[in-house]
């Protein structure tokens, strides 16, 4: 580990405004448990994003004020939201059609594990986990225009987390495109992981360290 | 006259038998029945195979049924939410089967089910641990699974007003499964909050068409808990 440096890993947070940063306006959007959710809070109010909830939720707005809770209105994490102007209620089904059609620009999902030929691993952990729980994380991998994965560039223990192959389940296979982590912003390309950005004072050599599969830097 | 109401929600389910498969709407804690549920519980029925979202929180609704050993079977997508006890204990000791179905595959076998489709391919889960076992062909070079239709003998249905042809709207995300799964069984009840005279509902605004309704009991509960 490169100790010398002073470098700062992004927070939760941090990751969310990044990613945040590259929604351009009008793009249809649904976020996954977790820190992706974290993502519309960084997006102005005035770029108009729609986010859309697996639930049939077109539209989602921010958390409401303590006074302004609605039981009736929730998102796919089960937290209470809003409803933006212009948002609308459509059934499963059709909230699954949006998404399998090839209607979501894009779809941000947390990930175990990353690898470098694009397949995802979020779901679980093992093949004989207890009560493994799916949601619509594969259905949101397959269908969605573009898949990007927000997470932690390695475990807590320090394992890597963008690997050559993921050793977990798998979501879906070849579908992630970017990878935003706490370190570093790369894309999924047909040679492999390209980085994009690197959190200021990490090295090249500092970043594939904590990485198992090889790196390439952008020029 | 037309008139799907009942007085009861324990005469609404009298029909429902052992080993029957019960589509439950709702999903987390919005737009579910739990008052049907409460009243199949009440009418002791049992070997139950169940269809819904979740798996159920805390010891009501659809956890009660499971925790009086009513149900043989769930097949769901998400069956760990907070709180979903009941679910996790009677998985681990292997006293209840338990189906995970990714949820767009869920939503679309139940209506492939009530559209006369016997099944069709999809993308999602091929090439995952979900996809095991399934027919596979490719479709423009991608990998699709054959899924197929999921019909129940039974759905419990909750909607937000109700007219004795059984026409339905509902509430912000208490749509969700509902209008789907009334689609997709052999009888559909429908426990609603709020039951309004013939012709009062816009028709613009009937989510489901009475059609696919054949009980419905008023229960004016309130609003749903948050989980």
């Amino acid at each position: 580990m490169d100790t010398a440096v002073d470098v700062k890993p992004l927070d939760r947070h941090g990751m969310a405004r990044r990613l945040a940063a590259d929604i351009p306006e009008g793009w249809v959007v649904n976020l996954g448990i977790g820190i992706p959710t974290l993502v519309s809070d960084h997006v102005p109010p005035e770029r108009e994003v729609i986010f859309q909830s697996e639930n049939g939720v077109i539209g989602v707005g921010p958390a409401p004020a303590s006074e302004d809770e609605d039981l009736w209105l929730i998102n796919a994490g089960k937290q209470l939201v809003t409803l933006r102007p212009g948002g609308s209620f459509v059934s499963q089904s059709d909230s699954f059609a949006l998404i399998r059609g090839g209607h979501l620009d894009l779809c941000v999902l947390g990930a175990f594990e990353v690898a470098e030929n694009g397949d995802i691993a979020n779901w679980a952990v093992s093949s004989n986990e207890k009560a493994p729980a799916v949601g619509g994380a594969m259905d949101l991998a397959a269908g969605a225009k573009r898949l990007w994965a927000i997470m932690e560039h390695t475990t807590k223990d320090g394992r890597p987390r963008l690997v050559r192959r993921c050793s977990y389940p798998l979501t879906a296979l070849g579908v992630v495109s970017r990878v935003y982590t706490n370190l570093a912003v790369l894309d999924v390309t047909p040679e492999g992981f390209v980085v994009r950005e690197m959190v200021p004072g990490l090295t090249p050599e500092a970043l594939q360290a904590r990485t198992e599969a090889k790196l390439r830097f952008a020029a | 006259m037309i008139d799907k109401f009942v007085a009861s929600a324990l005469e609404a389910v009298a029909d429902v038998k052992d080993g029957m498969t019960v589509l439950i709407g709702g999903f987390g804690q919005v737009g579910t029945p739990n008052h049907l549920i409460e009243a199949l519980c009440e009418r002791g029925v049992c070997d139950l195979t169940v269809v819904s979202n979740n798996a159920g929180t805390g010891t009501h609704g659809l956890a009660r049924l499971m925790a009086e050993g009513r149900v043989r079977k769930v097949i769901c997508s998400y069956p760990r939410s907070r709180g979903s006890v009941v679910l996790e204990e009677l998985y681990r000791e292997g006293r209840i089967q338990l189906e995970v179905v990714p949820q767009g595959t869920m939503a679309e076998r139940l209506r492939a089910a009530g559209a006369g489709i016997p099944a069709f391919w999809t993308p999602t889960g091929a090439g995952t641990q979900l996809g095991e076992g399934k027919e596979v062909r490719a479709f423009d070079g991608r990998a699709c699974v054959l899924e197929h239709a999921l019909k129940g003998d039974v759905a419990l249905i909750e909607a937000w007003e109700a007219d004795r042809w059984g026409n339905l709207t509902y509430r912000k995300s208490g749509r969700n499964f509902n209008p789907v799964m009334a689609m997709a069984a052999e009888l559909t009840i429908v426990q609603a909050q709020h039951r309004v005279p013939l012709g009062a509902l816009d028709p613009e605004r009937i989510v489901t068409p009475g059609v696919f309704v054949d009980r419905v009991v008023h229960i004016p509960y309130g609003a749903p808990r948050l989980w």
